[in-house]
């Protein structure tokens, strides 16, 4: 009886921390170049004497989604959206050199070319740095071209250009800051296939309606596990109640 | 007690937040140099409850770990300096700036402000004041028999007295220019204050050295665009639903635990 009773017990807990990952998708639907989380289950069987039913299950982050958002225009010069595969270099707040799909770009006040978060973008040899500018264009190799305060407009520069890398996919996953790293922790080299779009921004890639049905699914799972923790209970009682003598 | 509600009620209040802040933009839609703003967002941290990679046994590794994210939150609310449309007015003293930089407004508490609302008028000296009553800074002064005023691309301001046929020099504008304007903060009135992130604010004569040149007898409208505020309100709208909605099947959940246990 107790092993039926530990099993749902644990399933019903798994099934609550899943919905959390799915909640926190939800969360992050308008979140500009979101990667969304996948989530799993995994059975643990329990190996022992006599017969083996004790097979746990156990949740486990699979990975990242990297399907492709969707592509909102923005006219605005400083957005860029990757097209197909690739991933923007940025710094994260420890120093490491991770990577994110969010190009929603600013200057600050240092003239540091920094994401939207105030991550720094890395260019060529480290963070990008603008000088004053009256207009700025991202170019789609990553190159960002400048028109000077005070310089005629055919006076273009070329200041850096933004490291764009395309690792393989496997070996990437999402630090606890939310950025994506290289599993070996070897900063992935640029790669000039990885193509840029100005003027746009790519969308979290949450899929609303497939994590609303996770959601409930995930629900009556939940459910069906309470139910056998109930049935757990009904055995007990009618087994208490046998042994009872009159 | 259960994450989950907590990481949906994040949701919330940045999709909240947004629609107040889209709101604000559409409220200013006819606001003569009003710069929107757009919100930001970024993913809270993720607790990690088995590193992936950790060893399971002398010589294997968990190959993906459990770390769970805690939802999402506002970092910014980003003002978009991109300029506003350009409507005549005819009258003299309206002046919209083609390009960067903003008019100085000398304002009540002896600080500068900074706007790009040039709908200026003269007040009972004949100085050059904002609609709010704020005076321009260099001040000018119309003098008083003025037959017609005139603003040159490059800020001159030049009056034609009575029974005079040349123009006097009365006056030049002068723009200020920030290296980051997105940095400025906006205090009402639509003035904008330097903080630090805007960088110091560097005058300069309209026209020359990248700054804008002015516009005399023209207003710069603002820059909100009605139909892109108008979809993030819906996207807005059913993001909060989607949330609201893991929060009743969260609730679901543990009314089912209590009912049935």
């Amino acid at each position: 009886m107790d092993r039926l009773l530990y099993i749902s017990m644990s399933g019903a807990a798994q099934n609550l921390r899943a919905q959390q990952t799915i909640s926190h998708n939800l969360a992050n639907v308008s979140t500009t170049g979101f990667q969304g989380d996948l989530d799993a289950y995994k059975s643990l069987a329990l190996k022992g004497d006599g017969f083996e039913s004790r097979v746990y299950n156990q949740h486990y982050r699979a990975g990242v989604d990297f399907q492709k958002g969707s592509m909102m225009n923005t006219g605005r010069d400083l957005d860029a959206a990757i097209q197909g595969e690739g991933l923007i270099a940025v710094q994260s707040r420890e120093g490491n050199e991770s990577y994110t799909r969010a190009g929603d770009f600013r200057v600050d006040q240092n003239g540091f070319l920094t994401t939207g978060t105030g991550l720094l973008v890395l260019g060529e040899g480290g963070p990008v740095s603008i000088p004053p500018y009256q207009k700025l264009d991202i170019g789609s190799d990553g190159s960002i071209s400048i028109v000077a305060l005070g310089q005629t407009s055919d006076s273009v520069t070329v200041v850096d250009r933004i490291k764009l890398v395309k690792p393989e996919l496997n070996n990437l996953q999402k630090s606890s800051d939310g950025l994506l790293i290289t599993k070996d922790g070897v900063p992935a080299l640029a790669d000039a296939t990885v193509r840029l779009v100005s003027g746009t921004l790519e969308s979290s890639n949450v899929n609303a309606v497939s994590e609303l049905v996770s959601l409930l699914d995930n629900s009556r799972q939940f459910e069906l596990q309470i139910k056998m923790m109930k049935v757990a209970e009904e055995t007990d009682e009618s087994s208490t109640k046998l042994m009872r003598t009159k | 007690m259960n994450q989950t509600l907590w990481v949906a009620k994040t949701g919330l209040d940045a999709q909240q937040t947004r629609l107040s802040i889209i709101s604000n933009n559409l409220a200013n839609v006819s606001t003569n140099g009003f710069k929107r703003d757009t919100a930001v967002f970024e993913d809270l941290m993720y607790q990690n409850m088995r590193q992936s990679g950790s060893q399971t046994s002398q010589d294997t590794q968990l190959p993906s770990g459990l770390a769970v994210g805690t939802g999402v939150r506002l970092v910014a609310t980003e003002k978009m300096h991109s300029q506003g449309n350009i409507i005549q007015t005819g009258n003299t003293l309206d002046m919209a700036i083609n390009g960067r930089g903003f008019f100085q407004i000398l304002k009540p508490d002896g600080s500068l402000g900074y706007s790009r609302d040039g709908s200026f008028q003269t007040n009972a000296q004949g100085q050059v004041v904002t609609a709010n009553g704020y005076l321009l800074q260099p001040a000018i002064t119309v003098p008083q028999g003025t037959q017609s005023l005139s603003i040159s691309s490059d800020g001159t301001v030049e009056a034609i007295l009575s029974a005079a046929t040349a123009p006097t020099q009365v006056g030049n504008v002068q723009l200020v220019d920030f290296i980051n304007p997105a940095g400025l903060q906006a205090t009402g009135e639509n003035l904008f204050s330097e903080t630090a992130s805007s960088g110091a604010p560097q005058a300069g004569t309209p026209g020359l050295n990248g700054i804008g040149s002015i516009m005399s007898g023209s207003l710069e409208t603002s820059n909100v665009n009605t139909v892109e505020e108008l979809v993030n309100m819906i996207e807005t709208q059913r993001a909060y639903e989607m949330n609201s909605k893991v929060i009743s099947t969260a609730d679901g959940m543990l009314q089912y635990v209590n009912n049935n246990l």
